[in-house]
């Protein structure tokens, strides 16, 4: 069933016909991160295909993936273009390599998973936290409930994992 | 830097020179066109056509490219009393440029029509904002854009500066090193008097400038104007006919991508370009390498683009970008400037076609700069690159364009003076 809600006042819109689209933010709605699992290769993908990245199968089934990682690179935005984010400015949009597959099938390679740095319950960063993440920091998923059948997943930082002593960050503050 | 393997000066494959730009022609780079895309572009062909010394009626093939922001070749046809044998609309920006002159070639090659005009007609600041704001920031968020817009991650700049950024951190390159893109650029357009910024700014004021997104700051952005700009291709041998020296083609590449083109952050290095790829089939089949050539036109939609560009199509190391754009290489009166127009940072946006416009220009050492008209209807040109002068580059024999769409897609083009 097609999905039409509302985020941060932005109108949000799955059609019924887009079936991937609907199963992956289905799971994201159970605060549960999945990805399709080639069903020739085994590869994991994101973000959803109709068919494999690298095999060109399009069978695959949903597998849960664990939803930590560590940031390959992000923005910091200040002059933000939606009128969305106009409020919440600076926010980081953050590139997040995940654990699982990382430098597969090639070393250059990984699920490069795309969120907003968050608060743990799951409201974009205030500007001290926003300053304190750069390249390398240690993430794990946390998920903001957009209406029925939707989460976008995003970003926190990780409390319980090891932390680079310092985080690459661009060098004009 | 050595020429890559397979490189062959003498044979003539892949139609190299077989093709030429023969016509130029744009409207005024401006603010607040007053008019629609269907004038823009008709005034814009109009005026390539006449350049190139030939009617409309000469005209028979017809391209443009837009992102659902412009008329289309039917009307600008129609407008001109031209007859088509061929036109097609394709959608995108920048990377088109490059990209239709190959399939103009392609299509007279196979005989489809036997001149064809390309142009690009958009008012990129009075209707649709080529900084994203405007109507396209509050469009709905649906399907695929739900893993992009919904982040706040939707205009240019926010979507290319992961790539910017991880470069910083690859390679060590500094925020002034790529300021002086612009900077040099605006030196450039000191000396255009078609450029909509013709004022020079420093490296410092580049980096005083607020920030947009980290690592872009206002100024590391290109303009946004409204413009109408086309050229006019045909073969090398219909082309002899016409009013100026030929810009012989020497060698073209259109939208070579990275993998993963859903999405080209999934397959790294991503402080990598197209041009790594792109580049692999560009200077073979140009039969000339990096060393050779004279002028560059490396997309400039952001500082960082050039910067880019500039290095994974091989003009320097990997990693070496930021010390090749801020060591005087690339300004007028250095070994190999880029952009002399001042490109889009300076001149005006239009999705590559005014890069292409500069170097054929070049190639023709008739720079349209401020050098006096001589009794023969030439420019004097005086090599006088101060603030007001001269911008032509001397005895200009080589040029390379390179359009930029994406971090994951590039196109690029080779010309030389006949």
């Amino acid at each position: 069933m097609a999905i039409q809600s509302t985020y941060l006042d932005m109108p949000l819109d799955i059609g019924e016909l887009d079936v991937e689209n609907l199963a992956y933010f289905r799971h994201c709605a159970a605060h549960d991160f999945h990805l399709q699992r080639c069903s020739a290769c085994s590869l994991v993908r994101y973000p959803p295909t109709t068919a494999c990245p690298w095999c060109a199968a399009p069978k695959s089934e949903w597998v849960p993936v664990e939803g930590k990682g560590a940031v390959h690179s992000y923005t910091e935005v200040h002059h933000a273009i939606q009128p969305a984010f106009k409020a919440h400015t600076p926010y980081l949009i953050l590139l997040v390599d995940l654990d699982t597959q990382k430098g597969q099938p090639t070393e250059h390679e990984a699920l490069r998973v795309v969120g907003n740095l968050v608060t743990p319950d799951g409201n974009l960063a205030p500007k001290e936290t926003v300053r304190s993440v750069g390249i390398g920091t240690r993430v794990r998923m946390v998920f903001a409930d957009a209406g029925p059948g939707i989460a976008l997943p995003h970003w926190t930082i990780d409390e319980g994992a090891a932390q680079p002593a310092k985080p690459w960050r661009y060098p004009q503050e | 830097m050595p020429m890559p393997a397979e490189t062959d000066a003498t044979s003539p494959k892949h139609l190299r020179d077989k093709y030429a730009i023969v016509g130029v022609g744009e409207t005024t780079y401006m603010r607040g066109s007053g008019m629609t895309t269907r004038a823009l572009g008709t005034l814009a062909v109009r005026n390539a056509i006449e350049d190139a010394g030939l009617k409309p009626s000469d005209v028979d093939g017809m391209l443009s490219y837009q992102s659902g922001d412009s008329t289309f070749s039917n009307f600008i046809a129609g407008d001109l009393g031209i007859r088509a044998n061929f036109f097609m609309d394709v959608f995108g920006g920048g990377s088109s440029t490059e990209a239709l002159v190959g399939m103009a070639m392609g299509l007279i090659e196979a005989g489809m029509c036997k001149v064809v005009v390309i142009f690009r007609a958009m008012n990129g600041f009075s209707q649709v904002r080529i900084g994203g704001t405007g109507a396209r920031a509050v469009a709905p968020v649906s399907g695929d854009m739900l893993h992009s817009r919904a982040y706040g991650w939707q205009s240019a700049g926010q979507m290319f500066s992961p790539t910017f950024m991880r470069h910083m951190y690859d390679y060590g390159t500094r925020p002034e090193q790529v300021a002086a893109v612009k900077a040099i650029h605006s030196e450039h357009a000191s000396n255009n008097p078609k450029a909509f910024y013709k004022e020079r700014v420093s490296v410092a004021e580049v980096l005083a400038s607020r920030i947009i997104c980290k690592p872009l700051h206002l100024l590391d952005c290109c303009v946004e104007t409204d413009n109408g700009t086309a050229l006019v291709v045909t073969s090398a041998e219909r082309a002899r006919d016409c009013r100026h020296p030929r810009a012989l083609i020497r060698g073209v590449v259109g939208r070579c991508s990275k993998p993963r083109l859903d999405m080209h952050y999934q397959h790294g290095p991503i402080s990598t370009v197209a041009g790594q790829y792109a580049r692999e089939i560009l200077w073979p089949n140009a039969g000339v390498g990096p060393e050779d050539i004279d002028v560059t036109g490396s997309y400039d939609a952001f500082t960082f683009t050039t910067m880019l560009q500039l290095e994974d199509y091989g003009f320097c190391k990997k990693g070496e970008g930021g010390a090749y754009v801020s060591d005087g290489t690339i300004r007028l009166g250095g070994r190999r400037p880029n952009n002399t127009s001042g490109g889009h940072l300076c001149e005006g946006y239009t999705h590559g076609l005014n890069m292409v416009i500069e170097n054929v220009r070049q190639l023709r050492h008739d720079a349209d700069d401020s050098c006096p008209v001589g009794a023969d209807g030439k420019r004097q040109h005086t090599y006088d690159y101060r603030e007001g002068g001269c911008r032509q580059v001397k005895k200009c024999e080589l040029t390379a364009n390179m359009g930029w769409a994406n971090p994951g897609t590039g196109s690029a083009m080779v010309m030389r003076r006949d």
